[in-house]
């Protein structure tokens, strides 16, 4: 493929994620911070997003498998995962882990551990997306092409 | 105003409209001291602060920031400097929680400003021309070095975990009451708030434990 046709694909590719609701314009703001001097601050960005989601995640299963709840500390995770999917614009993850703070106030385990399984989804997800996306960048990039963002 | 001085202003800050005035306290970049215990949002926060003109430092605690300002109390007698101008750092309150009573409290506690998360540029620059508008009222009133010095403004972020961060450490960290530190700040807090559109609809607040 040309780097034309490639860039095609990643403009396509990216309208789509947006449409469907898997980004949202935070992601296009964290774009419009990168320049020749940062031309891999989305990548970064995105990376310490996914360590940090993956750490918190594992947390949130440990948490709710304990015979007591400790809902403040589910809570507290949740928090924290809604802040950094919506800091990279990663709505559907941001989505969830609203409902999912709505069962930890209500103290509602079983609702919780919905929440959990689909959080786990959506964010498997996005993590798909990106790296497809970031993927078709360096295609890009190798072919000869400017930077696409 | 020599030439040196204008070049110097230009080179730093570039992105500056054309139309402004040139001011002697404009060359030097503003430091800022952004406060964050999500490792994510420091590191946008940072590149939003950098790409605007800024000098960042970045912490990740309420802690972290009084060790960085000399302010922690193992080091002090448990007393702070009065006079220090620490005191006149402004404090920008950053949050994704959106509850009226806090933010109220939080301007009332003495915050210039609210951003709520996620931060955009726009609220970046928003941020940078209050700070150049106010740099140079401060400038008409006060005398040399005070408008020399390195004005830190710092942007703290609600933190979810408890960390050693008790009233003391609050007290001294925020400018005290009344609201603006700052000498020749917009008329009022509350106005200086709704002047800003995105924060007036948008609201933020710390976190109810902190305050």
């Amino acid at each position: 493929m040309d780097v034309a046709q490639l860039k095609r694909q990643l403009f396509e590719y990216t309208t789509l994620l947006f449409h469907e609701g898997f980004l949202d314009e935070q992601f296009t703001q964290l774009q419009q911070l990168q320049d020749e001097n940062n031309p891999d601050f989305v990548v970064e960005v995105v990376s310490l997003f996914f360590d940090d989601s993956e750490r918190l995640l594992n947390e949130l299963a440990k948490a709710l498998d304990q015979q007591n709840t400790d809902f403040k500390k589910v809570d507290a995770h949740v928090h924290q995962l809604k802040g950094s999917s919506s800091s990279i614009g990663a709505q559907r993850v941001q989505r969830v882990c609203i409902t999912f703070r709505n069962y930890c106030q209500d103290k509602n385990v079983e609702g919780c551990l919905k929440c959990l399984q689909q959080v786990k989804h959506e964010y498997s997800l996005v993590k798909n997306k990106l790296e497809t996306l970031f993927t078709l960048e360096k295609q890009i990039l190798a072919a000869g092409g400017s930077a696409p963002m | 105003m020599d030439r040196d001085d204008v070049v110097s202003w230009q080179r730093r800050t570039h992105d500056v409209d054309a139309f402004d005035s040139l001011h002697p306290s404009d060359t030097e970049e503003a430091h800022v001291l952004a406060v964050d215990d999500s490792l994510v949002d420091r590191k946008v926060i940072e590149r939003l602060l950098r790409i605007s003109s800024f000098r960042v430092t970045t912490v990740e605690s309420g802690s972290r920031a009084l060790q960085f300002l000399g302010l922690d109390e193992d080091k002090s007698s448990g007393h702070f400097d009065e006079s220090s101008a620490l005191r006149e750092i402004p404090v920008v309150i950053m949050s994704s929680e959106k509850v009226l009573a806090r933010i109220d409290r939080c301007l009332e506690e003495g915050a210039e400003e609210f951003i709520v998360k996620p931060v955009k540029l726009s609220d970046v620059k928003r941020l940078k021309a209050y700070m150049r508008r106010d740099s140079r009222e401060s400038n008409k009133s006060e005398t040399g070095n005070r408008a020399n010095a390195n004005r830190k403004l710092r942007e703290e972020e609600e933190e979810e975990e408890d960390n050693n961060y008790d009233e003391s450490d609050l007290s001294a960290s925020s400018p005290s009451p009344p609201a603006c530190s700052v000498s020749s700040s917009p008329p009022s807090t509350s106005s200086s708030c709704s002047s800003f559109p995105s924060s007036a609809a948008a609201l933020a607040a710390m976190d109810e434990r902190r305050l």
